[in-house]
């Protein structure tokens, strides 16, 4: 098996958590993934980074813009 | 003349948009910041017009952050800021993991990658998303927020689901590289090293 280095391994790492990367190009990957603490850690991180982002997703809306967004759609009633 | 949409098909569109309002506005917030209303109001008066176009009542969701995204693409063109210029040739080697540990900005932390995360306010991350160019934004504003699958994305933006996958792969990179400017730009990285 080709073996890989850190950075092509962390080039991969958002396709790993997405489970996009596939055949020899996984096992390439989680072959270093077991021998690397660093890449591991940075696996770590990218994890922490798209909790971040889920976490990061809600918008209040502000009770007068969802006064005019309803009165938008009342209004359509009549059209 | 006569209403062209029946009462209660005006009905069942008002049920559906409601419902929707609030993942709809926060969608554009990301999408297009203070733009958000205006964007929503556009997407609520073509998608109203278009409803009638609708076959699967069940694809409604889907169906109004389609129309959504393409208020805001449009909005986006005419107005928005425009993102900065990126050197697009060394971002996918960016890693903000390794700039974080080279850098070093909370000396005093056993938990340095998250602290620096943790720095990000709601409003802080809008704004970095703002940076991004729009084809970038999208994917990554959808999918790692609002968990929408690949295909259905590829389907919103009308590219296939490969682009989608590319402009992934390179979005979260930019993501990545423009937390950190951001960060060094709005002193996050002075906070932590007092």
């Amino acid at each position: 098996m080709t073996m890989i280095g850190c950075d092509e391994a962390i080039r991969r790492l958002w396709e790993y958590l997405d489970g996009t990367v596939e055949g020899p190009d996984l096992e390439r990957l989680e072959h270093h993934l077991e021998r690397c603490r660093r890449c591991c850690a940075e696996l770590e991180f990218t994890e922490e980074l798209r909790r971040f982002m889920r976490e990061s997703a809600p918008e209040e809306v502000p009770p007068d813009v969802m006064a005019r967004l309803n009165a938008t759609l009342e209004e359509l009633r009549d059209r | 003349m006569a209403d062209a949409t029946p009462r209660t098909e005006t009905e069942d569109f008002q049920r559906l948009a409601r419902d929707e309002l609030p993942r709809l506005y926060a969608i554009a917030r990301k999408l297009v910041g203070d733009d958000a209303e205006d964007a929503v109001q556009d997407c609520l008066l073509k998608a109203f017009e278009r409803f009638e176009q609708l076959d699967d009542p069940k694809a409604g969701p889907a169906w109004l952050a389609r129309v959504l995204v393409n208020c805001c693409h449009d909005r986006g063109r005419r107005r928005a800021r425009r993102p900065q210029e990126v050197e697009l040739d060394t971002v996918d080697d960016f890693s903000l993991y390794r700039k974080i540990a080279r850098e070093d900005p909370f000396p005093y932390s056993d938990t340095l990658h998250l602290d620096f995360l943790g720095e990000f306010g709601t409003e802080d991350v809008r704004e970095v998303l703002l940076r991004l160019p729009g084809h970038y934004r999208i994917p990554l504003v959808l999918v790692h927020m609002y968990g929408y699958p690949t295909d259905e994305v590829a389907d919103i933006v009308d590219v296939p689901q490969g682009t989608v996958l590319a402009r992934l792969h390179r979005g979260r990179k930019l993501f990545e590289r423009k937390l950190w400017d951001y960060a060094e730009e709005h002193g996050i990285l002075e906070r932590g090293r007092r």
